[in-house]
């Protein structure tokens, strides 16, 4: 046993679902502090899967960095001999963090407080005073080092894409994410690939308004006008939402050029969308170069819980979401390359790097559309959000982006692990 | 020297007003033709990696971002108000300085409620000539670079 036991679990509130297929969600679901309690143990802490980090940023033995999962500190690492553990970044004996830079290289962590020293798998190697100073003071005869490290992970890596659980009841990763997503994983990574930086974006609304934005694919042409108006991304072209058996992640894809512009022209206009003439002086960030040779021009997988792995043309990113309480989270983003890209093709990335993260020109939207709903929705315990764009009832996949479908999807897998699904719950 | 020192301080409060007071197209205009704009967060930079926030190469860039702010984008409703540092101004030849400022950027909404939305600082090259300075390269570099909600206007 941990010497630092996990608290009592507090009672789940109880949901009362007005429609068992998810299409209208209620509102104090985004507030309420005892749900925000219950997600950390059920959904982050439960059988989950959540991105740490990809093996391309920690390369060499002792590289780390520290990141979260929902709310926990965890060290993400490479020990002396190679191999990739996931901890928790709180110590063993008094529960301070004990790794505080966000990156480095170490052979072990010190906590600074009592100077306890753990190995990057977690074990406790050694700490001051163990037998007492001068025959005084020191742990009694019971205290067993091996029952005092930090809280080790599961850990599995598909293609340098590293995911843990804290759940020894999980499925295996390969399981949890199933054959289109380890197939889309493996499409993305399907070379070594070089992190070439950050970008971070602090959202104060409740941390779910984040993955259903991401299966939302509704909002992608009408809120962000610019990818319609530049042909990035519009309801008109080829393209879909592709969910696993369960429908807990989704893909939402999109092939470029695959419309008639008179087409779109028309339909936005009618439907009083947008009428833009807005023209690029320099257009060269809205290339899209066929790296995969599927024509696929728009990737967005969001994975369960708070996972995004976008190819938004040749952007590539990973998102990862951090809780900070029931009113505020952040997105990690680590956008990245391939290690054998030219230099002009690493420029081109930059370029469109314009137009993602917090001061993306196709995405800063949705901190401001997260925001506005998560304030307006406060204090109406008894009012729904409503999800039925491309129809209510059974949750599948489809050949268009007329759908807020996967919303759903996100939400039956939600109540299963929170273990308040309604009766004849859709899954 | 003096004079020169005076003069980006002028500037520099005329990037801030212009930027305050909502005047984006006039903001463009303190860029020379062949001026560059690049705000990038600080553990990027300080890690040399290459990664920005906004990234205009050049001018045309430039107006881009604004045409598709004043166009195309949504963003929360604010007043932005900078305080800028007393600059550090080093002459690099006669037609040129390079100069290092702090600034501070709060944000206020329309319902008069003002929050710390960033701090960091400016690391610029400005164009001297008789009638008048402009940059050549403005480097924003974030202290604050976990952005709270979103980075519309400029900083």
């Amino acid at each position: 046993m941990n010497g630092i036991t996990e608290g009592q679990e507090r009672p789940v509130p109880k949901v009362d679902w007005p429609r068992a297929d998810y299409s209208r969600v209620p509102f104090w679901l985004y507030h309420d502090p005892a749900i925000y309690e219950a997600e950390q143990e059920r959904i982050f802490k439960g059988p989950a899967w959540s991105y740490v980090g990809l093996e391309a940023e920690i390369p060499n033995p002792g590289d780390f960095r520290t990141t979260m999962i929902g709310a926990t500190p965890v060290i993400f690492n490479r020990a002396m001999d190679g191999s990739v553990h996931c901890v928790v970044n709180r110590c063993g004996h008094r529960g301070a963090q004990v790794r505080r830079e966000p990156r480095g290289n170490a052979k072990e962590h010190i906590c600074i407080y009592h100077r306890w020293c753990f190995a990057p798998d977690g074990t406790l190697t050694g700490l001051p005073f163990r037998r007492g100073v001068k025959g005084k003071g020191g742990m009694g005869p019971d205290f067993d080092m091996a029952d005092h490290g930090l809280r080790k992970l599961r850990v599995a890596s598909r293609n340098g894409v590293v995911f843990a659980t804290f759940s020894d009841a999980a499925e295996t990763l390969e399981e949890y994410l199933g054959p289109v997503f380890l197939q889309h994983i493996d499409r993305i990574f399907a070379k070594p690939v070089r992190v070439l930086g950050y970008q971070r974006q602090r959202i104060f609304g409740n941390w779910k308004l984040y993955p259903e934005n991401q299966r939302d694919t509704y909002h992608g042409s009408l809120l962000h006008e610019f990818q319609s108006t530049f042909g990035i991304s519009r309801a008109t072209q080829q393209g879909g939402v592709t969910m696993d058996a369960r429908h807990r992640h989704n893909l939402t894809w999109a092939r470029s050029a695959t419309d008639d512009e008179a087409e779109f022209q028309a339909l936005y206009k009618a439907d009083n969308v947008h009428d833009s003439s807005l023209r690029l002086e320099d257009p060269g960030m809205l290339r899209f170069h066929d790296e995969w040779g599927d024509g696929i021009s728009i990737a967005i997988c969001g994975l369960f819980p708070t996972t995004t792995i976008h190819q938004i043309s040749n952007s590539l990113a990973m998102r990862q979401i951090r809780t900070f309480g029931p009113g505020e989270f952040e997105i990690l983003w680590t956008l990245f390359g391939y290690a054998d890209d030219t230099e002009a093709m690493t420029q081109h990335r930059l370029d469109q790097s314009n137009m993602v993260g917090p001061a993306g020109l196709i995405s800063m939207e949705d901190g401001e559309a997260i925001e506005i709903t998560h304030r307006a929705i406060q204090g109406e315990p008894a009012a729904c959000a409503v999800i039925e764009m491309g129809g209510a009832g059974p949750i599948h996949d489809l050949n268009h982006r007329v759908t807020d479908m996967p919303v759903r999807g996100f939400w039956s897998y939600y109540a299963e692990l929170m273990g308040f699904e309604p009766p004849g719950a859709v899954r | 020297m003096s004079d020169l020192v005076g003069r980006v301080t002028n500037l520099l409060a005329e990037y801030a007003a212009s930027i305050d007071e909502n005047r984006l197209e006039d903001w463009v205009e303190l860029f020379a033709e062949a001026g560059s704009y690049r705000v990038v967060p600080r553990e990027n930079h300080d890690q040399g990696l290459p990664v920005p926030l906004i990234l205009c190469r050049n001018k045309k860039m430039i107006r881009d971002r604004i045409k598709a702010l004043r166009n195309a984008n949504e963003y929360n409703l604010h007043h932005d108000l900078h305080i800028i540092g007393a600059p550090r101004v080093v002459v690099i030849s006669p037609t040129e300085c390079s100069v290092r400022a702090s600034y501070v950027v709060y944000q206020t909404t329309l319902e008069g409620q003002s929050r710390l939305f960033s701090v960091g600082r400016y690391e610029d090259r400005v164009q001297v000539t008789d009638d008048r300075l402009r940059f050549l390269e403005k480097l924003v570099v974030v202290d604050s670079f976990s952005v709270p909600t979103l980075l519309a206007t400029p900083l």
